[in-house]
């Protein structure tokens, strides 16, 4: 089975690469035979000469980015990028949704989406469709929308996770905000699930826990393309406790996304270090679940700095107690151990009833996945994927935003000018209130 | 990769023109070392080879001639001439040079009216050449002042003309505004009444004034000549140099007419180089400008009186950040530290990581007052490319409430002028100039200092959050 990924704009493709990277890296390590085939397998198709080609289709409206992206690749000596698998045009949609949905989108869908079907034939099953990029951009935001649109139409039946990346609060592109909610109003519609990486909090993990003073965006990337190996190599799952699994999308979403009304992701994981901090580190599973367990209910970011002050009450008691902090509330998780001794790890932190909205059965919150593999250089570490409250806060403030700015009426003429007219603004804003609302009153 | 057409009118527009073309070259010849005409190149030049006419010019082979994406209109000959004998003739072929033999004479009217009838098909002639010549125009570049009459009447005329021939490229205008002292007396009717035309046509305006100019010119130069072990300043590595371009003897509006170059080059890196985070031409506008017609940005260079060590420490890199938003590294005199900022771009070159940028930005952020819509109006770009000996450089683009008092100079010393009705009649007897003109371009100027002051107070500071049924 294969998973066919889709990389859009700058930031989906620099995101792309890294987590090529990070797939083969970890592939090759030592004693992973049956691991490493398996991985290969699910991201990647041998050419007639033998050589390792992702299954990926690489689309920008400049060329810059991806023939950096190819040269890159083909520089691994690994692994390279396919010979007709990506498309540039001259210029970029110019940091405007309107732009890549309205102009760009439909004047090249038929070209992406015949790479893509290329890609998908190429898969003796399709396990799933796995698209990375910004909100903040046009390319991405904008096309990368409108060609998940054509393929929500083509292919009804397949999943499609998209994997986007939300700007930094205080801005690189100033109109972030309205990319922001047109994109996140249209996607919650197409898509199966959204994956959600905040630049801010990659950006602290590296400062903070990986100690890298002088940060380049390659940095950051490495730190998320991490995170989504961590997810996307192969594991066990309750299911299929002696075999890889073989759909790591449609597994994530079934575990995850039970309610079409709720549908976006966060991924936090742990350890998370420099390589050498972590040559004198050692680590065990239950202070690594207590940890990650206690990140969750206090929806922090990161290992460091934890509010430790958080505990879970059940049902109304938190309403009507104000001694306690509200916690973050979940609709599922979905806990992913990877490394020594995983059979020894004891999860029940996290199959408690009161973590979870009252409305579901427990035993369909939570799943755990392992693998013994230890992953990308790490002896042991946890990924958990949540769907929780954990975004609702991020989300606010961007919607919060974008209206403020909507009031004043600025920048609207950028989208006019292609299209998008006040009402699409007014309708993208009200789908997104009705999503905080929500995830607002899960409990 | 995209192309850029630079249209330079008049003797400024036209000097101002030169010494980019001079230093762009060098930056290219410095980046590229292995004459192969490659894509960063072709934004801007062709290459031609004599055997093959016409079409684009593919990348990848070795550099033959090479030929500016240019059209250069002065309506005298003087400019030009030199330019035909000058070093940098090669860089042109003379159908690529309009001019007539008189000049406007310092009046817009002669300028916009009478040349602009006369020379209307020729010009709209060469800038289709050379658009056509591109695989994919991006941009065009006019350089003007605004206080003669040739480059603000004649250059404003060839605005509205890209506009109705090519709608879908983008303008961007580089501006230079004359002193209060300035020795064209009939400087602040020519600006003005430009001004109504930039307001209308362009997409964005980068105002620069000689003044500013002069100080920073004036700074360098006594920094140099004082000569304190701290702040040597080498000759070819400074912004005001042309030293290493091809142009050997310096003229007297050269170390002004440099660091618009500078700009212009800086402005353009990121669309002709790559880098983490790429800022294409398009994406200026569509940032900086929240409202059409407030399109002027105002441009800050730095470093400009320090010289940049190969190893700067952060310390000295925080400086440049700071610099960035002080008076005297503004390229028109205005304080927007001290104004309301809509919108602002901090583009930077060479050896500048993302944790850099989001430190000063953290830093600068709270002594910076931003409109209460766009608190977080920054448009970062990040290219790997620095300037010709530099380790880094930053230009910020402001969109900020202080060109204000640019303007309201400008409107108080055409009001003097009008008042009286002083030199009315020259422009009067032009075919096609009337004063209804005048008042137009009077009006268009007061509305756009009123939009300004609107914007510092602001009616609704913080909309109530739309609601919905829950
Ligand atoms: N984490 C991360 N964020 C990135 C990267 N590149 C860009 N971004 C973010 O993406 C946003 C800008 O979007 P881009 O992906 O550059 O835009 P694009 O999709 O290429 O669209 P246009 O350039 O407007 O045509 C900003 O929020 C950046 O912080 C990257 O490599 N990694
Ligand atoms: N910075 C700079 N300013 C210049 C230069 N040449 C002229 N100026 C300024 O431009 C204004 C005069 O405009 P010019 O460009 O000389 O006039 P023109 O466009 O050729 O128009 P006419 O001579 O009237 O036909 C004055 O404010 C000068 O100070 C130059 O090379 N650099
Ligand atoms: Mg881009
Ligand atoms: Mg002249």
């Amino acid at each position: 089975m294969g998973t066919v990924s889709l990389q859009l704009g700058q930031c989906g493709n620099q995101i792309g690469h890294e987590l090529f990277s990070v797939i083969s890296d970890d592939s090759n390590g030592p004693n992973r035979k049956k691991y490493k085939q398996c991985s290969d397998e699910r991201f990647f198709y041998e050419s007639s000469t033998g050589e390792l080609v992702a299954r990926s289709v690489l689309v920008d409206m400049e060329p810059k980015v991806i023939s950096q992206a190819i040269a890159k690749a083909s520089k691994s000596g690994r692994w390279r990028y396919g010979d007709k698998a990506h498309f540039s045009q001259k210029q970029g949609s110019g940091n405007n949704w309107a732009n890549g949905f309205c102009v760009h989108g439909p004047r090249h869908e038929e070209a992406v989406e015949d790479m893509v079907r290329m890609e998908i034939e190429r898969c003796d099953r399709l396990a799933g469709i796995f698209t990375m990029m910004s909100v903040a951009g046009g390319t991405g935001s904008g096309v990368g929308t409108y060609i998940t649109q054509r393929l929500r139409d083509s292919y009804p039946q397949s999943y499609i996770l998209n994997q986007i990346t939300w700007p930094y609060g205080a801005g690189e592109v100033i109109v972030q905000n309205y990319n922001s909610v047109l994109t996140l109003s249209h996607l919650y519609q197409l898509s199966d699930a959204i994956l959600v990486h905040e630049n801010d909090t990659v950006h602290k993990i590296c400062s903070h826990l990986m100690n890298i003073k002088h940060m380049s965006i390659s940095d950051i990337n490495k730190v998320i393309a991490h995170q989504l190996g961590s997810v996307l190599q192969p594991a066990y799952t309750a299911d299929s406790p002696c075999h890889y699994n073989r759909n790591p999308i449609g597994e994530l979403l079934s575990s995850l996304v039970c309610h079409p009304e709720y549908k976006l992701l966060s991924l936090s994981n742990i350890p998370q270090m420099s390589s050498a901090s972590l040559a004198y580190s050692a680590f065990n599973w239950p202070g690594l679940l207590k940890h990650l367990r206690q990140m969750l209910i206090a929806s922090a970011r990161m290992e460091e700095g934890i509010d430790w002050t958080v505990n879970v009450t059940s049902g109304g008691e938190s309403v009507t107690n104000s001694r306690h902090k509200s916690f973050n509330s979940s609709l599922a998780n979905l806990l992913i151990l990877r490394g020594k001794d995983v059979s020894t790890a004891v999860t029940d932190g996290f199959k408690d009833p009161a973590l979870y909205v009252p409305w579901l059965k427990t035993e369909n919150c939570f799943s755990t996945w392992n693998s013994p593999v230890a992953f990308n250089g790490y002896e042991k570490s946890a990924t958990l994927v949540s769907n929780s409250q954990y975004l609702l806060k991020p989300l606010d403030n961007i919607v919060r935003k974008a209206w403020n700015m909507f009031a004043s009426r600025a920048y609207v003429h950028q989208y006019t000018k292609f299209g998008i007219s006040e009402e699409d603004f007014l309708d993208s804003f009200t789908a997104l209130e009705q999503i905080i609302s929500s995830y607002t009153h899960l409990s | 990769m995209t192309q850029s057409i630079v249209v330079q009118v008049g003797q400024c527009g036209n000097q101002v023109g030169c010494r980019f073309w001079d230093l762009a070259l060098r930056e290219h010849a410095h980046v590229n070392q292995t004459g192969v005409y490659d894509e960063a190149l072709s934004s801007f030049f062709r290459n031609v080879d004599q055997r093959r006419a016409g079409g684009a010019d593919a990348t990848g082979g070795r550099i033959t001639a090479l030929k500016a994406r240019a059209v250069l209109v002065d309506m005298e000959e003087g400019v030009l001439g030199e330019i035909l004998q000058g070093p940098l003739r090669s860089l042109f072929n003379s159908t690529q040079l309009i001019s007539d033999v008189s000049g406007s004479g310092n009046n817009w009217a002669v300028g916009h009216h009478t040349y602009g009838l006369t020379y209307r098909e020729q010009i709209v002639d060469q800038v289709r050449k050379a658009a056509e010549h591109c695989d994919c125009l991006q941009c065009f570049f006019l350089i003007h002042s605004m206080g003669g009459g040739t480059g603000s009447g004649l250059g404003t005329f060839v605005l509205k003309l890209l506009e109705e021939e090519f709608p879908e490229v983008c303008r961007i205008v580089t501006s230079v505004y004359p002193t209060a002292e300035d020795d064209v007396i009939t400087s602040p009717y020519n600006s003005v009444l430009a001004m109504k035309e930039l307001t209308e046509h362009a997409d964005c305006v980068l105002p620069v004034d000689n003044q500013s100019l002069v100080d920073i010119v004036g700074k360098i130069q006594h920094m140099s000549n004082t000569g304190k072990p701290s702040c040597t300043i080498k000759k070819d590595c400074t912004i005001i140099s042309g030293h290493g371009g091809v142009v050997k003897v310096e003229k007297p509006f050269d170390a002004m007419n440099n660091i618009v170059a500078n700009l212009l080059l800086n402005i353009t890196s990121s669309a002709r180089f790559e880098g983490s985070l790429n800022m294409d031409l398009n994406e200026i506008a569509m940032n900086l400008v929240p409202f059409p017609r407030l399109h002027y940005l105002v441009p800050s260079l730095t470093p400009l009186y320090t010289l940049a060590d190969v190893n700067v420490p952060p310390r000295r890199l925080d400086q440049m950040f700071s610099d960035a938003f002080s008076k005297d590294h503004q390229l028109i005199r205005a304080d927007p530290k001290h104004n309301l900022y809509l919108a602002c771009a901090l583009m930077l070159r060479g050896n500048v990581q993302m944790s850099d940028l989001r430190r000063n930005i953290e830093r600068l952020k709270p002594t910076l007052p931003f409109v209460p819509w766009n608190q977080e109006g920054w448009k970062t770009s990040l290219c790997s490319v620095p300037p010709v000996c530099h380790s880094h450089s930053l230009l910020a683009l402001a969109n900020n409430t202080c060109v204000k008092s640019t303007f309201f100079d400008l409107r108080e010393r055409f009001v003097k002028l009008y008042r009286r009705k002083a030199h009315l009649h020259h422009y009067l007897a032009v075919d096609g100039m009337e004063l209804a003109g005048f008042n137009e371009a009077l009006s268009s100027i007061s509305d756009l200092i009123e939009d300004y002051t609107h914007l510092e107070h602001p009616l609704m500071p913080n909309a109530p959050r739309l609601a919905i049924a829950t």
